[in-house]
C-alpha cells in the first residue's frame, strides 16, 4: 500500500494532538507502519497548530510536505484554508465551519477572509461540516476533535470498531460516553 | 507487541531498559517529555532540577556514585549546564552518563537555533543522533554502554521532529540494574590542575579510540544502492532523505555524529560520482568532510536556516518542483496568551503605563505580541532582571523609573534570583515583577520549587518566593493580583517610585491548571459604549463584530479580567 498521509490543522486548544493520537493508534491496530508529527510549546499557546500523520508499508518521514496530504482535517475555516498548498492533486478536504478570529484580527490590522468554505470547494474536494453544533449535541462542546475523527474514520478504509476500540484506549473513562457518541455523530454525519 | 511512542518517550524507556537510576533534569521544549515519561518508571528516581546546571551536576553525582544517570535539556539549556559538562568530560563517569539534548531547527518554541553538536567537539563528548523512536530507545542503551565503555559522558541529540514523532518502538526489559563499587579516586574525580592535566592525556587517548571505533561502529550504516549519487546524513534527516530518494541513492546514515570516521566517510564518497551531506543547522558534518578532503555538496546548495524537508531534498538532489495549490495571502495566527491567562493583567497594567519592559522566557513572552506589545527585550532565562540592572546603570534614575523586569516564578528560581542579588549587592533600584501562575506554564505544566510538589506530585517543602526575595535584602516585597487592575497598578506605581531594590509577586495561578475553576461566562450588554477598552487586553475570546466587541461563549472561560477592565460596567458574567 501507497503511504498515506494525514494532516490535522487547528487553533491551539482545539484538541488536534488527541485527534492525532487517535489516529495513529487506529491505524496501528490494522498493522500498518505508523508516524505521527506533533507540535508542543509555544504554538500551543492558540497559535497554528499542525499534526501529521502518516502510515503505510514502511513510513520514513513524519512530515507531510507542501502537496503531500491526501486528507486534510481542519478544524477551523482560516487553518483550512492555510494548510491549502500542502494538499496532494485530487486530494479531500474536511473541514469544521467554526471561524475562531486570529490576534491580528481581533486587532484590526487584517481582516478574516470571506467565504474560505467556498474558496476551498473551489480549489479541492471539499466536506464542510458543523462539529461544534455536534459536538455540542453529544454533551460537550470540547468534543469537537472526536466528531472530526469520526467525519474522518469514513473516508479511511479503517474498519468501525478498530475506532470505537481505540477511544476506548485513548479518552479518559469519565470522558468516553461524551466522545463515542460525539464519534458516532461525526461518523454518521 | 510494537507500541506508538514519542521519541521522547522512547528515550526514557531506553532509560527504564538501561536500568538507570536516576535523572535530574529542567523542562524545555522540545525535551521536557523524556523526564516527564522516565517519572512512569518507579525504578527511576527522576527530579526537576532549579536549572540545567543544577541537573546536570546531580547526574554527574550520581554517575560518580555508580548509578547510570541522565540530565535532560534543550539545546540553550545545554549553554547554562555546559561548565559541568566540560569537566565531566575530564573525570569521566563510573555508572553511565548521559546528556540528552534536543535542538530545534526552525525554533518552534525557542529564542536561538544553536547546533549543539558544536558542543560535542568542543567538550570532547561522544555524541549520538537517533532519527526516529525505535532508534531513540536502542541509543539511548548503546549510549550507556559507550559511556561505560569509554569512561565518557555521553550526548544523545534530538531534534524537534524526533522529540516530537511518534513512531513504532518494541519495548524491552530492564537490565543493569546494580549500582557499580563506589571508591574514592581523587586522581578521577578532583580536577584540580594536577590531576586535570593528566586527565587531559586521557581524553585525547580516548578520542581517538572512539575516532577508531566510528569506522566500523554498527550504527554507522552504508547502504550501497549501486547508485551514483551518495546521501551522508544523520538523524531526521536521513528520515526526509530516504523518504525523498528511497532507493535511487546510496546512503551514510551516521549514527555517531561526534567522533566521527573519517576511512569509512572516504569509501564511501569514492563510490558515488556526487556526494551530499544533509544535515540541518550548521554545516557540521560537511567540515569535517572537507576537512579531510572529501568533495562533498552541502551548505551551498541547501540552507543554514530552519527545518529540512523532502520537497528541498527532492528539489535539489533531483531537480523535481513540487506543485501545490497557492493559497491567497491571509492572516497569521501567531500564539497568544489563554483566555483566563493571569499574565494578561499585568501586561495590559505595564501598557498602560507606558513602561520599559524586560522581559523573560516562557509564556509570558507572549506579552510582546500585539496588541499589549509591552516587553522591550527577550534574552535568555533570567536576563530580565539582570539586564534591567544593566540598562538602569547605563542610563540612570530616571530611566529606572519607567523600567520593570518580568519573570515567571520558576525562571526566577532558575536564574532570575542571581540577578536580583547582583542588584541588591551592587546599590540598584530596580523594580522586579514576578509572575507567580504557580506552575512551569510554557512547557507544559511542570512543579518547580515554588510549588510545594515534586514531579511525582507529592507534597514537598516550598520556596516561599517573598521571604525568599526580603532573605536577599529586597528592600520592598509585595504580593498583588494581577486581575485587580486598579490595585495592581497603584502597587508598580508605588514601586517604580521608590530609590531601592523592590519586588511585585503577581499572584494568580495558571488558568489551565485543573484547580482553577472560573465559571460562567462574560457577556457583553447593551451598556456597552463601544470605547474598545477591553479589546487591549488581547484576550482571543474577546473578537469584534459589526463594529463591537463580542465575547466568544465558546472561548472565554470566565475569568473577569474584562469585567474589571471595562469603564463603564457594560460587561457582566451569566453563570451556566
Amino acid at each position: 500500500m501507497e503511504t498515506k498521509s494525514i494532516m490535522i490543522v487547528g487553533v491551539g486548544g482545539q484538541g488536534t494532538l488527541l485527534a492525532s493520537r487517535i489516529l495513529g493508534n487506529a491505524v496501528i491496530g490494522e498493522g500498518y507502519d505508523v508516524k505521527v508529527s506533533e507540535v508542543h510549546g509555544m504554538s500551543q499557546r492558540g497559535g497554528s497548530v499542525v499534526t501529521y500523520v502518516r502510515y503505510g508499508e514502511k513510513v520514513y518521514s513524519p512530515v507531510i510536505d507542501n502537496g503531500g496530504a491526501d486528507i486534510i482535517l481542519a478544524f477551523e475555516l482560516l487553518e483550512a484554508q492555510r494548510a491549502l498548498p500542502y494538499l496532494k492533486k485530487g486530494g479531500k478536504i474536511i473541514v469544521n465551519s467554526q471561524q475562531i478570529d486570529p490576534m491580528p484580527v481581533i486587532t484590526g490590522a487584517c481582516e478574516y477572509p470571506a467565504n474560505i468554505a467556498g474558496y476551498l470547494k473551489e480549489n479541492a474536494d471539499t466536506t464542510l461540516i458543523d462539529a461544534l453544533s455536534l459536538a455540542k449535541c453529544a454533551g460537550n462542546q470540547k468534543a469537537v476533535n472526536v466528531v472530526l475523527i469520526g467525519v474522518m474514520a469514513k473516508n479511511t478504509d479503517i474498519p468501525y470498531d478498530v475506532w470505537v476500540q481505540t477511544i476506548k484506549n485513548t479518552v479518559p473513562e469519565k470522558f468516553l460516553e461524551v466522545n463515542l457518541k460525539a464519534f458516532d455523530l461525526g461518523y454518521n454525519s | 507487541m510494537k507500541q506508538l511512542m514519542l521519541g521522547n518517550a522512547a528515550v526514557a524507556r531506553g532509560c527504564y531498559e538501561a536500568g538507570v537510576k536516576v535523572i535530574s533534569s529542567y523542562p524545555g521544549t522540545p525535551s521536557t517529555e523524556i523526564t516527564e515519561n522516565a517519572v512512569k518508571y518507579d525504578e527511576i528516581y527522576c527530579e526537576w532540577a532549579p536549572n540545567e546546571k543544577v541537573g546536570a551536576e546531580v547526574a554527574i553525582g550520581a554517575a560518580i556514585a555508580g548509578a547510570r544517570a541522565m540530565t535532560c535539556c534543550k539545546h540553550v539549556g545545554l549553554n547554562v549546564m555546559a561548565d559541568p559538562i566540560f569537566t565531566a568530560s575530564y573525570t569521566g563517569v563510573n555508572g553511565g552518563l548521559v546528556i540528552a539534548v534536543a535542538d530545534d531547527p526552525g525554533m518552534h518554541s525557542s529564542q536561538n537555533e544553536q547546533d549543539s553538536r558544536h558542543y560535542a567537539k568542543a567538550s570532547k563528548i561522544m555524541m549520538l543522533e537517533p532519527s526516529d523512536s525505535s532508534e531513540c530507545k536502542e541509543f539511548t542503551k548503546l549510549a550507556f554502554e559507550f559511556s561505560e565503555k569509554y569512561d565518557t559522558p555521553v550526548f544523545l541529540r534530538l531534534t524537534t521532529r524526533v522529540s516530537h514523532s511518534q513512531s513504532l518502538v518494541e519495548l524491552g526489559d530492564r537490565e543493569n540494574d546494580e549500582l557499580k563499587e563506589y571508591t574514592k579516586n581523587p586522581a578521577k574525580y578532583v580536577m584540580m590542575p594536577a590531576n586535570a592535566i593528566k586527565k587531559h592525556v586521557d581524553v585525547e587517548n580516548r578520542m581517538r579510540a572512539l575516532e577508531e571505533y566510528a569506522e566500523t561502529a554498527p550504527i554507522n550504516t552504508v547502504e550501497d544502492n549501486g547508485s551514483n549519487i551518495g546521501i551522508i546524513t544523520s538523524g531526521i534527516t536521513y528520515s526526509y532523505a530516504k523518504e525523498a530518494l528511497g532507493n535511487s541513492a546510496n546512503f551514510l546514515k551516521l549514527g555517531i555524529t561526534y567522533p566521527m570516521p573519517v576511512k569509512l566517510i572516504k569509501a564511501f564518497a569514492k563510490k558515488c560520482k556526487k556526494v551530499y551531506v544533509l544535515e540541518e543547522l550548521d554545516p557540521f558534518i560537511e567540515e569535517h568532510c572537507k576537512v579531510n578532503g572529501i568533495d562533498v555538496i552541502g551548505k551551498e546548495a541547501f540552507t543554514l536556516l530552519g527545518e529540512y524537508s523532502v520537497n528541498l531534498i527532492k528539489k535539489v538532489v533531483l531537480g523535481e518542483e513540487i506543485e501545490d495549490i497557492k493559497s491567497e495571502p491571509i492572516p497569521v495566527r501567531p500564539p497568544v496568551m489563554c483566555a483566563g491567562c493571569p499574565h494578561r493583567g499585568t501586561f495590559y497594567v505595564l501598557k498602560k503605563l507606558g513602561l520599559n519592559v524586560s522581559g523573560d522566557i516562557g509564556c509570558y513572552t507572549l506579552g510582546a505580541a500585539a496588541p499589549l506589545s509591552a516587553i522591550d527585550t527577550t534574552i535568555c532565562m533570567g536576563a530580565s532582571v539582570s539586564a534591567a540592572h544593566g540598562m538602569s546603570k547605563a542610563r540612570g534614575e530616571e530611566f529606572n523609573k519607567k523600567l520593570v523586569s518580568v519573570i515567571g516564578d520558576s525562571t526566577f528560581i532558575h536564574s532570575g534570583i542571581t540577578g536580583l542579588i547582583d542588584i541588591v549587592y551592587n546599590k540598584g533600584a530596580n523594580t522586579v515583577i514576578i509572575l507567580d501562575n504557580s506552575i512551569t506554564g510554557m512547557t507544559g505544566h511542570q512543579e518547580n520549587p515554588t510549588t510545594g510538589k515534586t514531579i511525582r506530585g507529592e507534597a514537598t517543602k516550598q520556596v516561599d518566593l517573598e521571604l525568599l526575595c526580603k532573605a536577599v535584602g529586597a528592600s520592598s516585597v509585595r504580593i498583588a493580583d494581577p486581575f485587580n487592575v486598579k490595585e495592581f497598578e497603584k502597587v508598580v506605581k508605588e514601586e517604580l517610585e521608590k530609590d531601592e531594590p523592590s519586588v511585585i509577586i503577581a499572584q494568580r495561578p495558571c488558568a489551565l491548571l485543573k484547580t482553577v475553576k472560573y465559571t460562567g461566562k462574560c457577556v457583553i450588554t447593551d451598556k456597552c459604549k463601544n470605547c474598545k477598552m477591553c479589546l487591549k487586553a488581547g484576550c482571543p475570546a474577546i473578537t469584534v463584530k459589526d463594529g463591537k466587541p463580542v465575547i466568544d461563549a465558546t472561548q472565554c472561560n470566565g475569568c473577569s479580567l474584562c469585567i474589571n477592565i471595562c469603564p463603564f460596567d457594560a460587561i457582566v458574567k451569566e453563570e451556566a
